[in-house]
Parts: C-alpha cells; structure tokens; sequence
C-alpha cells in the first residue's frame, strides 16, 4: 500500500505532482465506497481526529466529519466561538491539551496565514490545513482538480480560467499551485485590486478582460466576493463588479463547447455567478462538494493508514 | 586615582583617523593618553589586548528598553546589561513605554534608574504626546531634564503640519528629530514585505512606498523648517537613494539602519515556515534592498548602524504570525554580527574602522553624545574586540531578558571580549560585571 510519506498536509506548493495523482487515485476509491448503501469501512478504527474550526464553515467541516464517519475515526470537533480561543489559551495549549488525550490528526481551519504551519511545528499530530488565513485551502485545491479530472478525465493541457478575489483567496492559491503542477494552463482575471501584488510569481496569466480570459476554456471557475473588499476601497460597488466580473452565460459565450463551471462555495448569486449558469448543466459546484469527501477520505487514508496497528 | 591602562592593542579611532598598535591610560573615568609605548602607572589595572581591537565605546542610538510599563519584556537593568554583554557602552533609549516618555517626569525616571547601571542611557522623549501624533511634547522641558533627542518611534507622525510644527521647533532648542517612516495607510494590517513572498505566503504586504512616501514627504518639509532630522531604520533601496539626493542637495539629515536589514531578507519569512523572530517593522525586504542598504552605508548615505533593540517575551512571540508584535532584539548580536561581515570580506570596503565609525562615532555624532572619539577627556568608554573570536547566538545564554532573534545558532567569527564604561570593566569575556556600577 502506498502513502503519503509525510506529517502534514500545509499547502499545495510543497507537494509534488507524484503526491496529487496518488491522493487523486486514492480518492476515485473513496468514492465507490461514498456510492455503497453501507458507506463505512474499519480503515480508521480506533484512530482520532480532532476539527478545529476557529473560522465558520459549512462544506469544509461537514466533508471533514462525514470522511471521518465513513473511515470509522473517532473525531471530536472543536469550534472556535466555543473554544479556550476566547478565553485566551493560545493555540498551542489548546491542541497540546487535545493531543495527549490522544489526538493523532488534526483538522485546522484558522483567519491567520502559516498557523497551520505554525501547529504543524509544535504537535506530533498530523495537520491536515483546512484554510489559513489567504494562504492555502489544500483539501479544496485537490477536491477541485478531482471533480475536473472526474469529468475531463485529465489534468494535463486544460485551460483553467480563476476569476475574482485571487488576492485574498486561499481556494485560488492552492489551485494555482495544483493545477500547474498537473499541467493545467491557469488564467486568472479580476479587477487589479483584486490580484496579489507580483503576480508573476505564480506563474499564471492574468487578462482583465473576462470575455477574453475565458476564450476556449476548459473550466472557468469563480471565487466568492466578500462584501468588505468593497468597504475596504477595493473596488466600487458590488454592481459594477457583478457587471464587469460576474460569470453569465454571455460572458463565457466564447469558452469551449464542454465548458465546466465552479465555485468552491458560498456563492453569493446575481454577483459572482449568475443562477442560470450555477444550476446549469454545466455547472458541477455540487459534484465540488460530493468530491470533497473523498479527497478528505482519501487524505485521511494516506495520512493514518497502514500505519501503528497494522 | 582609580586608572584604567589597556597595553598594546590596535586602536581604532576613525573620529581621529587613528589606527594603530598603542596603549590607552583612562584615569578618573576619562580618557586620559592615547599613544605608543606607554608607561603603567603602578596603581593601574591593565588589560593585555595584545591582537585584540580596541576602539571608543559602542553607543547604540535606537533601542527599546521597555521600561516602564513592560518590564517582563525587558527593563532597564537587563537591557543595560545585555548592552554591555554586546560591547555597547551606551544606549538612546526610546519613548514608546507605559506611560509613554513624553513628559520631564519620564526622562528623570528613566535618568535615576539608570544611574549606575550597566551601560550609560540617553533617554529620548516623545515628540507628541501619547506618541499619537496630534500635540507637540513638551520638548524644551524634557531636554532640560536630560532628553537627548525626540520620536515617536513606532509609529509615524500622520500629519504633516504636526511634523512640520515639530521640527521647527526643535530646530529652536537644539534638538534632534528621529522618525520612524511608515505610511499607515499604506501599510495598514502589513505583517511583513509586500512581493513575491507575501503573495505565495498569503500575508498582508508593506510595501516599499509606504516608507519612501514618508521620507519624501519629511525630506520637503525640513527644506521649509531647517533642523536636526534623523531618519530610523532605513530598509528599502528606494529610501537610500532619497537620502542620497537630499545630502547632495546640502540637506541636514542623517539615517540608520539595522542589522536585520542588512543581513537578512523576505525570504526567510517563508524559508522558516512563518518564524514569527522574523516580523519586524520595518520588515525585512529583498535582496535588492539589502544590497542598496550596504551601498548606502558604504558610501556615507546611512551614517549608523543601531539595532533597534525590540525585545519581546518569548510566550509573545509564541503564537500566530498576525498575532506576534513586531521586533527583533540585537543588543547582544549586533556587533558579532557586523564583525563576521567585515571578517567574511563578503561585503567589499566593509573593514573594522568603518564598523566603528558606524556603531561608536556616528552615532554619537547624530546625537550630540558624549564619546564616540578616544581623545584626552572623552569619556572612558571603551570596547575592546577579539576579531578572531568564534560566536555562536544562543539567546539562552543572553542578558537580555527576550530570546526573540531569527540569527539563533548562527556561528560568528568575532566578538566583544570587555566593555569599559567610565572607566569600569562592564564585561570581560561576555561576563557582565556583577555590579556594574559607574561613579
């Protein structure tokens, strides 16, 4: 059986494309078990997880548990409104006070860049990143290139268009690194003041215009907008945005026949991405979400299986 | 007559365009004689720094010492006394305390408690109150209680007529105005340098504008009001060539920078996995940077080297990177750091006299200080260096009471072996004298 021969899952920049084609494989046979009428296999008996949530999330959490339930672990998820976070225990205290009960991985999803790596550092336990900060959102970079491997059934020579917040979104992070690696082509488009400064630096293109940043595309995929980038002086109004940046069907007119709409979710409809295409036939968001617990099954897996007891 | 003769080392006095092998006789706290083949008066102590460096005290013009108001982070007898383990004979200490130091009350605090500690301190006051940038201090008050130079360091002064009205008057009373040049809007929610690196880590950017737009902003301004202005910590390459025009343009500004931004990149930010040792304000920059930095010092555009001492509890450090204040503590690096520069040749020009004209004679320069010069009647501040000496940081061993440096377990060649304050041993062989006092 093979594995992951490392701790932690921190960010898709540091893993190699070897790794995503084996996490890839390795999800395609969590997901026949998500299709059994029975969807629980012993893999994980008598393994412990720990979710700890210091930021809201509904997709995230939930694929997290549910992967969990499927691979018989047991978990305990901590929230952080409900957490010593409040009562001001540092983050390392709290996992440490978790970790000798017996924890050996944990989920994170943390508001600051790097805390993952800063846990990573200071537990024995597995870190699986669930999101930091506007770092990296690993799990949803890989659940993301699963669902278009799925459908295209390939990675390689895609053309895969980003549009929207690429500079505060840690979903398009992640996917920028994941799907070059994989030889996806990555195009992102968006408002200036919406890009991370040095672009280049990802080795992506960048074209204002969505009409022609989508030309031929395979996959296009939206990111949400958050309301305070627009009071923070970002851009003007969340009309113009939706005007100049939203997907709609006649923006994407001049992208490939088999186009694959996404979104990692929560949408936000009418601004980033019109209805008619979000629960149009192209649209795979809710295949997104499904693949999610597979990934998260199949990372689970790599992470803690075949290992101690076996 | 208490006397003080240190034998046979090479005496570094760049003040003097001094160096050679000489004795030096302090006597009374002061220097008394520099020369060759000096007699020991028979009552004297005499050091043997045969192969060793001995040059005027080091002064440090730009250190937090945190007291009061944060003394578990450091205070002023463990910051002396860190000084004095570094070589550094005396210290400008900075405002930005619990209760800020901008009323005469504060400089006299930080005078007594300092009195017979293990380095000298010059207080420096605030220059508006609270440090909040919208009232003057009283500067004339505090210089007449012993202020010897005015910031707000830390923190900018926003409003420009605020730092115009400031620094016209303190032309009026002699007084020197060191700023702390950061655009906060510019950088606003900034954890480190904005570039490649902060976009591939996620983290807020502080871009080199925010820096630059504010020198160019104070550099105008003091062509209208005259005056002492000192520029703090100076790290974008940008920012050196301002400066570099402004003194060619005959304008009366100096500048510093540390050696953090010297030595070190944005690039550690990642290739530590976020080391909250490395978040500092200024932040640490781009190779670019860093290489002006030196060009800069080398040629005369950034007068001293300071190291912004910024010590931190190491439990405030321990935590996520937006979550951990910015700073890094040098007191005790500084000089070993910049002696393997100049030991390594990496840096073309950069010797030992330089390396003492920046760390000992500048500074007393800007500031107006005593010492920084071995002539008869200087204060008897002296640091004596073993260039050869091989140093590894361990900030378990410091004086100092923070450990927050991202140069830990670096291997040095060079170190201070004593520092002499006023006469006194302060430290032989790293030991800092038990009780440092200084008559």
């Amino acid at each position: 059986m093979q594995t992951l021969r490392r701790k932690d899952i921190l960010g898709l920049e540091e893993i190699s494309a070897e790794e995503i084609n084996l996490i890839l494989e390795t999800a395609r046979s969590m997901r026949e078990i998500m299709q059994r009428k029975i969807k629980k296999v012993p893999t994980l008996r008598g393994r412990s997880v720990l979710n700890l949530f210091y930021e809201p999330s509904t997709r995230t959490k939930a694929s997290f548990e549910l992967a969990q339930k499927y691979m018989s672990s047991d978990s305990v998820s901590v929230a952080g409104s409900s957490s010593s976070l409040v009562k001001g225990e540092t983050l390392k205290d709290t996992v440490r006070n978790v970790e000798i009960m017996g924890i050996e991985c944990v989920i994170m999803r943390h508001p600051v860049s790097g805390s993952s790596h800063y846990l990573a550092r200071n537990v024995e336990a597995s870190v699986i990143n669930a999101g930091d900060g506007m770092h990296e959102h690993p799990t949803q970079g890989l659940l993301d290139m699963f669902t278009i491997w799925e459908k295209k059934g390939r990675l390689e020579e895609l053309k895969v268009v980003i549009v929207g917040d690429i500079r505060h979104s840690r979903v398009a992070r992640s996917n920028l690194w994941g799907l070059q690696k994989m030889g996806a082509e990555v195009v992102v488009s968006g408002p200036p003041t919406l890009m991370p400064p040095d672009l280049d630096v990802f080795g992506v293109k960048y074209c204002h215009d969505l009409e022609e940043a989508v030309e031929g595309a395979d996959v296009v995929m939206a990111l949400r907008l958050q309301k305070e980038r627009q009071e923070s002086g970002l851009f003007p109004s969340m009309r113009e945005y939706s005007e100049l940046y939203g997907l709609t069907p006649h923006k994407i007119a001049r992208a490939a026949e088999d186009l694959l709409i996404m979104h990692p979710g929560p949408m936000n409809r009418g601004i980033e991405i019109s209805s008619d295409l979000a629960d149009g036939p192209r649209s795979v968001i809710l295949e997104q979400a499904a693949s999610g617990v597979a990934v998260r099954m199949a990372l689970l897996y790599l992470l803690l299986g075949g290992t101690k007891e076996q | 007559m208490k006397q003080l003769f240190i034998k046979g080392g090479r005496v570094i006095d760049p003040s003097q365009n001094y160096d050679q092998v000489a004795d030096v006789l302090i006597a009374e706290g002061v220097v008394e004689k520099v020369a060759p083949g000096l007699k020991a008066p028979s009552a004297a102590e005499v050091i043997d720094a045969g192969g060793m460096i001995v040059a005027p005290g080091l002064i440090d013009i730009h250190v937090h010492l945190r007291d009061p108001g944060q003394e578990y982070k450091e205070d002023i007898h463990s910051g002396t006394r860190a000084a004095a383990a570094g070589g550094f004979t005396a210290v400008a200490s900075m405002a930005n305390t619990d209760p800020v130091g901008d009323d005469p009350s504060m400089i006299g605090y930080v005078r007594k408690k300092a009195s017979g500690a293990a380095s000298r301190v010059y207080p420096l006051g605030a220059l508006t109150k609270g440090l909040e940038g919208i009232e003057m201090a009283e500067m004339g008050r505090m210089k007449l209680a012993g202020a010897a130079g005015f910031s707000d360091d830390g923190k900018p002064v926003m409003n420009g007529m605020m730092m115009r009205n400031a620094l016209q008057y303190a032309a009026g009373i002699g007084a020197v105005v060191i700023v702390h040049e950061e655009d906060a809007h510019l950088s606003a929610g900034g954890m480190m340098h904005e570039g490649t690196v902060s976009s591939v880590l996620g983290l807020r950017g502080i871009p080199s504008a925010a820096e630059e737009a504010m020198i160019s902003r104070d550099l105008l301004i003091l062509k209208i009001t005259g005056g002492r202005l000192h520029i703090a910590h100076v790290s974008t390459a940008g920012s050196v060539e301002l400066l570099r025009r402004a003194k060619a343009e005959g304008l009366n500004v100096t500048a510093e920078v540390t050696p953090h931004h010297l030595l070190l990149t944005d690039r550690l930010v990642k290739n530590s996995g976020y080391n909250t040792n490395t978040k500092v304000s200024p932040p640490l920059r781009t190779e670019n940077d860093r290489q002006a930095l030196w060009a800069g010092l080398l040629d005369g555009t950034i007068d001293a080297i300071v190291s912004d001492h910024a010590p931190h509890h190491p439990d405030d450090k321990d935590v996520e990177y937006d979550f951990a204040p910015c700073g890094i503590a040098g007191l005790e690096t500084t000089l070993p750091l910049l002696l393997d520069e100049a030991a390594s040749g990496r840096v073309k020009d950069f010797n030992l006299p330089l390396l003492v004209d920046k760390l000992s004679c500048a500074p007393a320069r800007i500031l107006g200080l005593p010492g920084g010069n071995l002539k008869s009647g200087s204060p008897g501040d002296i640091t004596i260096i073993d260039p050869d000496r091989d140093f590894i940081i361990d900030p378990d061993k410091w004086y100092s009471k923070s450990r927050n440096t991202p140069f830990a377990g670096k291997r040095l060649k060079g170190a201070p072996v004593y520092t002499v304050t006023g006469g006194e041993i302060t430290m032989k062989e790293g030991v800092v004298a038990e009780r440092a006092a200084r008559g």
